[in-house]
């Protein structure tokens, strides 16, 4: 395959273009001293209702929202849709506890939900596992970013085969690397702006220009019901079967309750200056979730359009990541198709900077400072955590040369499973500590080993493989100890929702068990006032960036 | 921080409304091709509706419960 070289220049005009304000953004609002957390890692816990709402939508809206969910889409039809009602139920469910969240952590100064965990608590052995469980859950969604890059690379001509084929890739993340190194959260921050910006470009001439080429959207559903029709599984179509309405609601509802559980998503929250920045931004993130949709249907476009996706020259299988990439490279002038390739690439970067702020957050406030390095300085915190941020990019650099990344998708159903283990550690402790640490723990256990279990069976036949093919259960598997109480039933649902039930249920039986006994619960740091306290208050915990 | 005035938790029958996006959750709503709106099935055409939903139940929350929450 040859060089777009078109697409190429203006991709690399872009690309220089963030990387310069990444490097810029070391200077940007700063505070006194970059050695600290606060600064570093939270971008001076500061930042109003404009730049946190760039900040969490270029966050939360990723390259898997722009790759992969049109590639299922493409491919299975309506399931993939799930991804608009999932953004729709976020923002109302996490409106109230993250505000709660948002002032225990200023009061306290938390920088990470293990922080809070361990604050709540007072077990560093609760706080560990919500930072392992965050740091293992962020390390394919950060691959999944890798593998959104890599489609647009590989679409643009740069699709070498074997190691060297993933050096274009290697390259766009060591730059990525070195100025989130150098200026922290305020990279992303600064960058958002030119992703968001070039996402709402390119969509909304998307949404206006497919239509009218390929005969308005009526024919697109049209053609995508045609090629539905006509293959063999009953799985795929334009509108959800029989068997997969649960799992289309149980995926949508537990990615919603998930969400806020991810490091990264944390982090953008408490870079906030106020309550009052994050409530307008629950109303106003919203307006991303249209964008979501509208791009989501663009896999039927990419139907219509008999788009192909490429074959990946270092795997040797077609890379359906590549379907919206290559959509636009067929129905778009080459420059705008750069552009295009650019509003992808960009938005890979974002988050993957911000989830490996998050990710190394969580290593040095509660492993690196709560069992290695006990009373390290905040300057040597702040440069562990940088360091920690390239160890955890290379990582999921080696991630994706490892592994295929057709499977980047479900690489991150797997993180979503498990980050869903955590919920009723931080989300439910904002409200009651009635939980016994050791019920959590074992509920924790129970999920996270009956979700991998689960996850484990589920075969893929589309794909060929035997384990991890997806996060759809046939409700006839579901056992208990060998009873099997939906055997005959087709009905699919959402493995990290059965797991959480599990969950659940374990942490409650334990906790009453506990408390009977009257075992010690740990103790809590925090006071009811402090989940309730707003900008101004004298209670708040000084910022660090702030005693200049 | 011992000196403070006791805040207590208020619940405002304004935030019930939080609850409502969550119909988005029963698909026999809109799990159907007719009627099409601009060629969109009713399928998507509804769940691009959730969205507005959503959004004007979290903002009168914002707007009428009061902060102390």
């Amino acid at each position: 395959m040859t060089v777009r070289w078109t697409e190429l220049v203006v991709f690399a005009a872009l690309f220089v273009l963030v990387t310069a304000l990444g490097f810029y953004a070391a200077r940007w609002q700063r505070g006194g001293t970059l050695d600290h957390l606060d600064e570093w890692g939270l971008g001076g816990r500061r930042f109003g209702s404009w730049v946190t709402w760039f900040l969490i939508g270029g966050d939360l809206y990723t390259a898997y929202t722009f790759v992969a969910v049109p590639a299922l889409i493409f491919g299975a039809g309506a399931m993939g849709f799930f991804a608009l009602p999932y953004t729709v139920l976020v923002y109302p469910l996490v409106f109230l506890p993250l505000l709660r969240l948002w002032s225990v952590s200023r009061v306290h100064g938390y920088v990470t939900p293990a922080d809070f965990v361990q604050g709540r608590y007072g077990s560093a052995t609760l706080a560990l596992l919500v930072a392992v469980t965050g740091i293992v859950a962020t390390m394919p969604y950060i691959a999944l970013q890798l593998a959104g890059l890599e489609a647009v690379l590989r679409t643009m001509g740069l699709n070498g085969g074997g190691l060297a084929g993933h050096a274009p890739l290697f390259i766009a993340f060591v730059i990525l690397a070195l100025y989130t190194y150098q200026s922290g959260l305020r990279a992303p921050a600064l960058i958002a702006f030119v992703k968001d910006g070039l996402i709402y470009l390119v969509i909304i001439a998307a949404v206006i220009i497919l239509p009218a080429k390929l005969g308005g959207w009526g024919s697109i559903f049209d053609a995508a019901n045609a090629k539905f029709t006509a293959t063999k599984t009953p799985a795929d179509g334009i509108l959800l079967g029989p068997n997969n309405q649960l799992q289309y609601v149980t995926l949508a509802l537990g990615s919603a309750l998930a969400l806020f559980l991810y490091p990264h998503a944390v982090t953008g929250a408490l870079a906030s200056r106020s309550r009052t920045v994050i409530k307008r931004n629950m109303v106003a993130l919203p307006a991303y979730s249209l964008v979501l949709g509208l791009l989501a249907l663009l896999g039927y476009a990419a139907i219509a359009a008999h788009t192909k996706p490429i074959v990946n020259a270092a795997t040797g299988r077609a890379d359906s990541n590549t379907v919206i990439p290559m959509l636009f490279e067929g129905q778009f002038p080459s420059w705008f198709a750069g552009i295009a390739f650019a509003a992808i690439g960009i938005g890979a970067l974002v988050p993957a900077a911000i989830m490996s702020i998050a990710a190394a957050n969580l290593w040095t406030r509660n492993i690196y400072k709560a069992y290695l390095h006990r009373d390290a300085t905040t300057e040597q915190e702040c440069r562990q955590a940088k360091i920690a941020s390239l160890v955890v990019k290379f990582g999921a650099v080696a991630l994706i040369v490892l592994i295929d990344p057709q499977y980047s998708i479900d690489l991150q159903l797997i993180g979503g499973v498990i980050i869903l283990q955590t919920l009723p550690m931080v989300a439910i402790a904002l409200y009651t500590r009635w939980f016994h640490i050791w019920g959590l723990v074992a509920g924790w256990v129970v999920g996270m080993g009956w979700g991998l279990t689960l996850l484990y069976g589920i075969p893929n036949p589309a794909s060929g493989k035997q384990h991890f093919g997806g996060s759809a259960l046939a409700l006839n598997k579901l056992s208990f100890l060998g009873w099997h109480p939906f055997a005959g039933s087709q009905l699919q649902i959402y493995v990290g929702f059965v797991a959480l039930i599990g969950n659940l249920v374990i942490a409650v039986l334990v906790t009453i068990v506990l408390r009977q006994l009257r075992v010690f619960n740990g103790t809590d740091q925090t006071t009811p006032p402090d989940y309730l306290e707003d900008e101004g208050s004298p209670n708040l915990k000084p910022v660090a960036g702030m005693l200049r | 921080m011992s000196s403070r005035p006791p805040v207590q938790r208020r619940w405002s029958g304004w935030e019930l409304l939080l609850l409502v996006p969550l119909v988005s959750l029963f698909t026999p709503l809109y799990n159907g091709d007719e009627p099409r709106v601009l060629g969109f099935p009713l399928f998507y055409w509804a769940q691009f509706l959730f969205v507005p939903l959503g959004v004007i139940c979290v903002a009168v929350v914002y707007l009428k419960a009061g902060d102390r929450r």
